[in-house]
């Protein structure tokens, strides 16, 4: 067992797939010769060369572009979109190329890929730099979405996207990078589709991901001083998204409050909801709520950015009154 | 009468063997007719959708498909049976995916826009302006990578010219002196607009300038001369030196898409470009040099429309996809 922080994971899980797999690739600003702005992939460059591990201009069709047609034909590209905010610059090659090449080819391709982005807010970087992507991308069917939440889900998770045979995009939180977290030293990949329950309870389920999911970690510790017993889920991966983990722990608490670090209209909070209503409706105890960014966006002022993403505060009182019903 | 200016050849033209000639005057009537054929069935509600017809470009998907070689790789645009043609599909392959038929080259899924096939380098015509750009930069860093030798292609029209795609994925193949040929066919509308509302120069190969590359304006009703251009920028690419941007000027002979039939073209334009239309200048090159007659194009004529004929009632018979096609393929499952 290893302490790494989130982003040593990240490198690491990096490293251990260029090393293991000739097939294996890596290109984005500012990754090979700089390390990453995010300090993540420092040394890649050196270890791998780079004819394996490039910087490209800011072009992000046409890199993420490049990465498919790397992946129809033999390799098994990872890019890196520096910030999620820039997935919709190349969101043509996203959504059109990338998720459908294979389905309307009839399944000519296999498109190994992967795109990996930080994501998220907390740390001020303001309006254009600090939104979460899983939302966009969940609504395109063909894409496979990972949201790993601490240092060996960053590990296991990436590795694991890179050895599937589809596009996965992996959503880094920014504001994890720092967060230190034991990692097994025999993790290898680790498969998607899997939610983890992160804590035991038995009145009310919490499902949320990344950040939120610290949050609600913090929150169920400070209940648990007054006799109340929260059982988290972290989702890990929205697509596929792990819907037994989900009922089981609802059928077992018969509450649930779903945790989002994005908007609410159409946020992945209304899945989790339906799929409550649709599957779990007869073990509900009480009406489930949301705890999301409303309608808002991210603003650079830290008293601001700390209203829009849910505190520890907004998701203890939505507990309450949850469990009030 | 519209005057058209013809490019002048940039590399020496060798009149091809006639066995190439032989094999690209085929193609070329096979994409003729497969195109008015397809017009034909559109127009009757036979084939459901849109359809973008490339009659009148066929000496650049021709002349490209000819000089290229086994594992190389094409992608194209929506304007696509034609490079499918030219690259070697199966026409029955492709009249079945028009039909929606699961033995169509992509199982009915594609259609009219998306003719792919990965066993002949086709690695998908797109339906988005410009995106096909990086896909074919993307296989060719496969074969700089794995040393292949191979090259990439990729079609597109003028209008993509003024996308973002294009200019970023020249930008890079530049710089990482990419082993790909980038070929515009200037048909010289964006669909119902004529390019010099759109675009601020004439000849489009002057924007390669701006990314070191080599930019070549070619006459792409001349499928010697395609091929000639084309041949010279492979074999820069396969020698590492990095791609080249071709321009070939040509035209469609049909509107943009289905039902457009072009009224926004001045008179004589469409008379003028059919005078130099791509199958006749190989023809009649052909007949000089005593390699054909008129009865034999006649009778080649004849039996690329039975071929057309046979593809179709043979599509029409074929069964359409079953219901668990609209889930398979959505994921790669393993």
């Amino acid at each position: 067992m290893t302490v790494l922080t989130y982003r040593e994971a990240v490198r690491n899980a990096l490293a251990d797939e260029l090393r293991s797999d000739p097939k294996v690739i890596f290109f984005g600003e500012d990754v090979a010769v700089a390390g990453g702005v995010f300090k993540v992939t420092p040394g890649l460059y050196e270890e791998f060369g780079g004819e394996r591990v490039r910087d490209t201009p800011i072009s992000e069709e046409a890199f993420v572009g490049m990465a498919l047609g790397a992946a129809i034909t033999g390799l098994r590209p990872i890019v890196e979109l520096m910030f999620a905010d820039f997935i919709p610059v190349a969101m043509d090659q996203i959504v059109n190329q990338i998720a459908k090449y294979r389905y309307m080819s009839g399944g000519q391709f296999v498109v190994p890929l992967t795109i990996r982005s930080a994501q998220g807010g907390g740390v001020g970087f303001g309006t254009q730099h600090s939104q979460t992507a899983e939302n966009w991308l969940m609504n395109t069917p063909g894409l496979k979405v990972v949201v790993p939440g601490n240092p060996a889900d960053a590990y296991g998770l990436l590795r694991g996207a890179i050895r599937e045979n589809n596009p996965v995009v992996v959503l880094e939180h920014k504001g994890l990078y720092n967060m230190k977290g034991e990692v097994p030293d025999d993790l290898g990949p680790l498969p998607l589709g899997k939610a983890r329950v992160v804590r035991e309870g038995s009145d009310l389920t919490i499902v949320a991901t990344q950040l939120v999911c610290q949050h609600s970690l913090k929150v169920a510790e400070e209940l648990a001083a007054e006799g109340i017993s929260v059982e988290i889920i972290d989702l890990r991966t929205m697509v596929p998204l792990d819907s037994e983990t989900l009922l089981s722990s609802i059928a077992k608490t018969g509450r649930l409050v779903v945790v989002e670090e994005a908007p609410h209209a159409s946020g992945w909070g209304g899945d989790i909801v339906s799929l409550a209503a649709d599957q779990g409706i007869f073990y509900l105890d009480a009406p489930v709520k949301r705890v999301n960014m409303g309608n808002v966006m991210f603003a650079y002022s830290e008293p601001l950015e700390k209203l829009a993403i849910p505190s520890p505060e907004r998701i203890k009182a939505a507990v309450r009154e949850v469990l009030a019903t | 009468m519209i005057g058209i200016r013809i490019p002048e050849p940039t590399v020496e033209v060798k009149p091809l063997s006639e066995d190439i000639r032989r094999s690209m005057l085929y193609k070329m009537l096979q994409i003729r007719y497969t195109e008015e054929k397809l017009q034909e069935l559109f127009l009757a509600n036979a084939i459901r959708g849109t359809t973008h017809l490339c009659n009148g470009q066929e000496g650049v998907s021709t002349g490209v498909a000819a000089a290229l070689r086994k594992g190389d790789t094409v992608t194209c645009t929506y304007r696509g049976h034609g490079h499918a043609l030219a690259m070697g599909m199966p026409l029955k392959s492709l009249m079945a995916e028009m039909m929606g038929r699961v033995s169509g080259c992509c199982r009915g899924k594609g259609g009219s826009m998306h003719m792919t096939d990965a066993s002949l380098g086709l690695l998908g015509a797109n339906a988005i302006v410009g995106a096909q750009l990086p896909i074919a930069a993307g296989a060719a860093l496969t074969a700089q990578i794995e040393k292949t030798g191979n090259i990439a292609v990729s079609f597109f029209g003028d209008a993509a010219s003024n996308i973002g795609a294009f200019h970023e994925t020249l930008n890079l193949a530049s710089v990482w002196k990419l082993p790909v040929v980038f070929i515009c066919e200037n048909n010289r509308y964006g669909e119902y607009t004529p390019q010099h509302l759109t675009t601020p120069v004439e000849d489009l190969s002057i924007r390669a300038i701006s990314y070191n590359m080599p930019g070549v304006t070619v006459d792409g009703q001349d499928s010697e001369v395609v091929f000639a251009e084309f041949s010279a920028a492979a074999a820069r690419a396969r020698a590492g030196e990095g791609p080249t941007f071709l321009e070939m000027k040509t035209y469609r002979y049909r509107g943009h898409s289905r039902t457009d039939t072009g009224p926004y073209r001045p008179a004589g334009e469409l008379e003028a470009w059919m005078e130099r239309d791509p199958i006749k200048i190989l023809a009649d090159k052909m007949i000089a040099a005593g390699q054909l007659d008129q009865v034999e194009l006649e009778e080649l004529t004849q039996s690329v429309q039975r071929e057309i004929l046979g593809a179709v009632e043979w599509a029409q018979r074929e069964p359409y996809p079953d219901p668990e096609e609209l889930t398979r393929d959505i994921f790669y499952e393993g």
